[in-house]
C-alpha cells in the first residue's frame, strides 16, 4: 500500500468559478479548480510535477478587476475572486498563442495541440508562407535521447526538471534572446561534453516530444511507431535498493521507452540513467 | 551541485581580469594554476559558495571590458570561482546584447539606429562608418537600440576592451575592487595597439556623429572630442524655477562640496528629524508617483516594504532607462549625481534598507563614472557607510551596471539580472514588495521619481503638492527630441499641454506626429496640442505620459519605417518567456514588414491580423513589454490614420 501524506490541514477558499461557487483548499491554483470542477483547460508548460513556469499563456482566464489575463496554472485562487474561463477575450488569447505556436515550431507530436487547434479555431497558416519559424535539425549526438528543437515551445520544463526542482545537474539552460532563444548547454556544446548525467527526467516532461527516447525517434523516422499497439508495464526497477517504478512501454515485445508513473512518492516520474535506459539487458536473448 | 566544467582554459588576461573582481582563487579547486596538498583539504560548498552567484554580472563585464568577448575559458573559470553550472552562466552571457561569446574586435562602436536618430540621418551613419571599417579595422559596428542620447542624434558610443587605465577617465567600471594598483598590473599577455602601449579600456560617446568623427572616436576613443557636459541637454539649465533641474549645469558634478554649498544633504537632514514614518507620510501626502511609467504611488510602496516583518529590506534604484526616447535619467545622473545618492539614503531610511543597488543601464558610461566617484566621496564624508550623518544608521550603494537589454528595466527582471540570473520578467504576485530582490522585500524606483523626493522634505508637503494638478502633484521632466529646434529635458509642472511644451522646445511646422511615452507608449496628432501633460490628462486622451517622451516627427519622416523600426525594437528586446511576446512581436513585424509599401485595402488584411495578435499580446503577456509592443503600432493606425 502507498502512504500518502495528508500534510496540514488545509482552510477552503471560496471564488466564483464561470459563475458557480468554487471551494478549494487554500495555495490551489485556479487551475487545480478547474479540473476539480471537471473543466477542460489546455495546458503545455504546466506538468504535474513541477512547478509552470507559466511562459506559454495557453491556460488564461480572466479575472475580474484585473488588467491582463492571468494564467489559471499559476494563479492562486483568493477568496471572492471572480474567474471566467470561457470568455471571448480568453479563448482569443489561447487561438492567438496556438496560432503563434504551431506557425513557429512543429507541433506533430504534442499531445492534444490538434485537437485544441480545432476547438479554438485557430489558423496558424494566416501569418503567410514566409513566418520566421524556429527552423533547427534533430540534435542526435548519443544514443539515449534526441534533441528536435524544432519540436520545441521552450516550456522551461526540461530546464527547471534538470535544474533545482529535480536532478540538480543544471546541465541545460535557455540561451540566447527573444525568438531565437534555445535551450541548450554551455557553449552550445553536444550533449556528450555536458554536464548531462542521461537520468532522461527532460524526456520525462517534455510536453511536445521535442526531446524523445533515440528509440522513440528511430522508430518514427522509419514510420513503425504505434502507440496504439504498445502496452505499459509498471514493475520495480531492479537495480538498487530504492526500489523506483518503472513503466515499460513495449511494442511488438520489445521495450520501446521507459517512464515512471508521476505519482509515485518514490520517483515522482524521475529515474536515473540506469531505470531510463538500462533495459537493453531484458530482450538480450542469445 | 556537483558541478561539471570544461577543459577549457582563462588566458592569462581573462584570469587577471576575474581576480581582479574576485580576488585571487583559493584553491585549484577554484581554478588556481599550481595545486598544492592543501587542495587535498580545501572544501567549500552550500550557502558560501552559492551566494556569491550575483557576481556573475558583473564577473561577466570584467572580462567583457579587458578582452571585448568571452571565451570558454573565461566562463569556465568565472563559473568555478563561482560555483556556477556553466549552462546557466552561458545563458546570462547569451541573454545581454553588449556581450559576445564568439571572438570579436576589441573596440566596439554602438550607433543608435533607434527612432530618434533614425530620423537624424543614423542609416546614413551606419552606412558611412561600416563602408570605413570594415573587417580588419579592429572595430566592430553594431546597430543599436536607443542609447539615450537622443538631443544629439545621431549618436554612437565606442566601448574599447583593455586592461585599466591609471587615469579616472578610463576606469573599467567595477564598483567591487578598489581603484589601487590598476596602474601597477603587469602588461603581460595584453595586445598592444599601433602606437605599442598597453590596450586600456576607454569609452567615448559621440552625437551628433558624423561618420568622421565616428570613425575617428572608435580608431582612439581616449582622444576623441571629451563629451559635452550634461547641462547642454538643458535648454532650460540656470533659469530660475526649476526644481529638478535646478543644479545641473550649476555644480560640478564631480563635487561634494559644491552639491552642499547648493543645498544638498538639507532633505536628509530633514529625513532624520522626520523619523521613518514621518519620511513616508511626507511622501504619500505629497502625492508623489512612480516616474517610470507606471505612475504608481511611492508612499504606498514604501509603506508596503517598511511594514514587511521579513528582512532585510532592500531599495534598489532603477536607472536601467532604456525606453527609446528617454534621457532623462542620465542627464540627471552625469549633471547632478549626488542627488541621486542623497535620495536613495533617504528612501533606504525610511524602508528600513540598509543596502540600496542601484542597478545602472551598460550604455551610460560617464554616468557610471561619477556616480562611482559620488558614492566613494560620500563615504569618505559619513553620508554613506556604518553611521551616516552620525544618526546611527547604516547605508550603502552598490553600482551594478546592465549590460544592454531593455527588460532588466522591468522591475523583476532586474532583480534576476542583479542575481545573476537571466533577465526574465517574474510572475507577480507576489510583488516586490512583499519578495524582491534575493527574495527579500524591495522598494525600487526610478531615479525621477527618488530624486523627488528631495524637494518633498526641503519645501514639505502641502508645497510641493501644490505643484503640478490634484491628481498629478509635482514638476515633471520631459525628454523632447526629433524634430524640434531645442531637444532636450525640460521640466515643466504637472499640468502644462503638449502644446506649451513643444512651443519651449522649437516645434516645427510641418509637425506630423507625437510619439507619447517612448516605443510602449503611443502616437498623437499634430493638432492635439492641448493635452494636457498629466497622468489623468494622457489617459482622458486615450494615450499615456509613461517614461515622459515627447519624440516630434514632421511630414518628412515616413511614418511605416518608424512603425517598422519599433517593432523591430520589440522583437529584439523581448526576453522569449513567454510565447505572446516571443513569436508575437516577431509576426507584428512582419506584417508591418508586408504593408510598408501598401494602404487602404491592400492593408486591410493585415492590420486586421495586427489587430488579433495586439490583442493577445496585451492580454495574455507576463510583464509590460509584451504588454505595450503593440500600443504605438495601434495608435498610429487608429490615431494617425497611418496605411489609409
Amino acid at each position: 500500500m502507498t502512504a500518502i501524506p495528508l500534510g496540514v490541514p488545509r482552510r477552503l477558499v471560496e471564488f466564483t468559478l464561470d459563475g458557480q461557487e468554487a471551494r478549494v483548499p487554500e495555495g490551489s491554483t485556479i487551475l487545480d479548480a478547474c479540473r476539480a470542477a471537471g473543466k477542460d483547460i489546455p495546458t503545455l508548460c504546466e506538468g504535474d510535477t513541477l512547478t509552470p513556469k507559466n511562459a506559454c499563456r495557453v491556460c488564461v482566464v480572466e479575472v475580474e478587476g484585473a488588467r491582463t489575463l492571468a494564467p489559471a496554472c499559476s494563479r492562486k485562487a483568493e477568496a471572492g475572486m471572480q474567474v471566467r474561463t470561457d470568455t471571448e477575450r480568453a479563448r482569443h488569447s489561447r487561438k492567438v498563442v496556438l496560432e503563434l505556436l504551431a506557425s513557429s515550431v512543429n507541433l506533430s507530436t504534442t499531445p492534444r495541440a490538434a485537437e485544441w487547434i480545432k476547438e479554438y479555431e485557430a489558423k496558424p497558416d494566416r501569418f503567410g508562407p514566409d513566418a520566421a519559424r524556429v527552423d533547427e535539425e534533430p540534435r542526435v549526438d548519443n544514443d539515449l535521447y534526441v534533441r528536435d528543437y524544432d519540436k520545441c515551445i521552450l516550456c522551461y520544463k526540461c530546464v527547471d526538471a534538470c535544474g533545482d526542482q529535480w536532478q540538480n545537474s543544471f546541465a541545460i539552460s535557455v540561451v540566447g534572446r527573444g525568438f531565437d532563444a534555445r535551450i541548450a548547454v554551455e557553449h552550445d556544446a553536444p550533449l556528450t561534453d555536458s554536464a548531462c548525467v542521461y537520468c532522461g527526467n527532460c524526456v520525462e516532461v517534455c510536453p511536445t516530444g521535442a526531446l524523445s527516447f533515440k528509440s522513440e525517434f528511430d522508430m518514427r523516422a522509419a514510420g513503425t511507431w504505434n502507440e496504439a499497439e504498445q502496452t505499459e508495464t509498471t514493475t520495480v526497477c531492479a537495480y538498487c535498493g530504492v526500489g523506483c517504478n518503472l513503466t515499460l512501454h513495449v511494442q511488438d515485445n520489445e521495450i520501446v521507452k521507459v517512464t515512471s508513473p508521476h505519482d509515485n512518492p518514490v520517483t515522482h516520474g524521475n529515474l536515473c540513467i540506469k531505470g531510463r535506459f538500462g533495459y537493453q539487458h531484458v530482450q538480450n536473448r542469445d | 551541485m556537483d558541478l561539471h566544467f570544461g577543459d577549457s582554459k582563462p588566458t592569462d588576461e581573462e584570469r587577471e581580469a576575474v581576480d581582479a573582481l574576485l580576488g585571487p582563487p583559493e584553491s585549484a579547486w577554484e581554478g588556481a594554476t599550481e595545486r598544492t596538498d592543501e587542495d587535498l583539504r580545501w572544501a567549500r560548498g552550500g550557502r558560501p559558495a552559492r551566494e556569491r552567484r550575483d557576481l556573475l554580472l558583473p564577473g561577466l563585464h570584467a572580462v567583457n571590458d579587458r578582452v571585448g568577448w568571452i571565451s570558454e575559458g573565461a566562463l569556465d573559470y568565472l563559473c568555478r570561482r563561482l560555483t556556477v553550472p556553466p549552462a546557466e552562466a552561458y545563458g546570462v552571457a547569451t541573454f545581454y546584447s553588449m556581450f559576445s561569446v564568439k571572438p570579436r574586435p576589441a573596440t566596439v562602436l554602438h550607433v543608435c539606429t533607434d527612432v530618434a536618430c533614425a530620423a537624424a540621418g543614423s542609416a546614413e551613419l551606419c552606412a558611412g562608418v561600416e563602408g570605413r571599417l570594415g573587417p580588419g579595422s579592429g572595430v566592430s559596428v553594431e546597430r543599436s537600440p536607443c542609447l539615450g542620447l537622443c538631443e544629439r542624434a545621431p549618436a554612437a558610443l565606442v566601448v574599447r576592451a583593455g586592461s585599466p587605465a591609471a587615469s579616472l577617465g578610463g576606469q573599467p567600471p567595477d564598483p567591487r575592487s578598489s581603484n589601487a594598483g590598476g596602474a601597477e598590473r603587469s602588461a603581460g599577455g595584453a595586445e598592444r595597439n599601433a602606437g605599442g602601449a598597453e590596450r586600456t579600456y576607454a569609452t567615448a560617446v559621440v552625437g551628433p556623429a558624423t561618420p568622421d568623427s565616428a570613425v575617428l572616436a572608435a580608431t582612439a576613443p581616449e582622444a576623441a572630442d571629451p563629451e559635452a557636459p550634461a547641462s547642454l541637454a538643458v535648454p532650460q539649465a540656470g533659469q530660475p524655477g526649476l526644481t529638478l533641474l535646478r543644479r545641473v549645469g550649476v555644480v560640478d558634478p564631480s563635487s561634494l562640496d559644491d552639491y552642499r554649498s547648493h543645498g544638498g544633504y538639507a532633505a536628509l537632514r530633514r529625513a532624520f528629524a522626520l523619523g521613518p514614518a514621518g519620511v513616508i507620510r511626507e511622501v504619500t501626502d505629497a502625492g508623489l508617483v512612480g516616474r517610470g511609467g507606471a505612475a504608481f504611488p511611492t508612499g504606498v510602496k514604501w509603506q508596503a516594504t517598511a511594514s514587511q516583518p521579513d528582512h532585510p529590506h532592500y531599495l534598489v534604484c532603477n536607472a536601467d532607462e532604456s525606453e527609446p526616447g528617454t534621457f532623462k535619467d542620465r542627464v540627471l545622473m552625469e549633471g547632478d549625481p549626488y542627488s541621486l545618492i542623497e535620495a536613495m539614503t533617504i528612501a533606504g531610511y525610511a524602508v528600513g534598507a540598509h543596502k540600496g543597488f542601484l542597478y545602472l543601464r551598460g550604455e551610460y558610461p560617464r554616468a557610471l563614472r561619477l556616480l562611482d566617484n559620488a558614492i566613494e566621496q560620500a563615504r569618505a564624508r559619513g553620508l554613506l557607510g556604518d553611521d551616516v550623518l552620525g544618526q546611527g544608521y547604516a547605508f550603502d550603494i552598490e553600482i551594478r551596471r546592465g549590460a544592454g537589454a531593455y527588460i532588466c528595466g522591468e522591475e523583476t527582471a532586474l532583480f534576476n539580472s542583479i542575481e545573476g540570473y537571466r533577465g526574465e520578467p517574474r510572475s507577480k504576485p507576489p510583488f516586490p514588495v512583499e519578495k524582491g530582490l534575493f527574495g527579500k522585500p524591495t522598494a525600487e524606483n526610478n531615479v525621477e521619481t527618488l530624486v523627488n523626493v528631495l524637494p518633498i522634505l526641503t519645501m514639505g508637503a502641502q508645497a510641493y503638492a501644490a505643484i503640478g494638478t490634484e491628481k498629478s502633484t509635482g514638476p515633471k521632466l520631459f525628454c523632447v527630441s526629433g524634430s524640434v529646434a531645442r531637444p532636450g529635458i525640460y521640466e515643466l509642472p504637472f499640468g502644462a499641454t503638449l502644446g506649451e511644451l513643444l512651443d519651449l522646445a522649437g516645434k516645427p511646422d510641418n509637425l506630423r506626429a507625437v510619439l507619447l511615452g517612448g516605443a510602449a507608449g503611443g502616437f498623437v496628432r499634430a493638432d492635439e496640442m492641448d493635452i494636457p501633460l498629466t497622468f489623468e490628462g494622457t489617459r482622458a486622451a486615450g494615450t499615456t505620459l509613461g517614461s515622459g517622451v515627447v519624440l516630434a516627427l514632421d511630414d518628412t519622416v515616413p511614418l511605416p519605417q518608424v512603425l517598422l523600426r519599433i517593432a523591430e525594437f520589440f522583437r529584439d528586446e523581448s526576453c522569449g518567456q513567454c510565447v505572446p511576446c516571443r513569436v508575437g512581436t516577431v509576426r507584428q513585424e512582419e506584417a508591418l514588414h508586408r504593408i510598408a509599401e501598401r494602404t487602404g485595402e491592400a492593408a486591410a488584411g493585415d492590420i486586421a491580423l495586427l489587430r488579433e495578435v495586439g490583442r493577445a499580446m496585451r492580454d495574455a503577456s507576463i510583464c509590460g513589454l509584451g504588454q505595450t509592443a503593440w500600443n504605438a503600432v495601434e495608435s498610429a493606425i487608429d490615431r494617425l490614420g497611418a496605411y489609409e
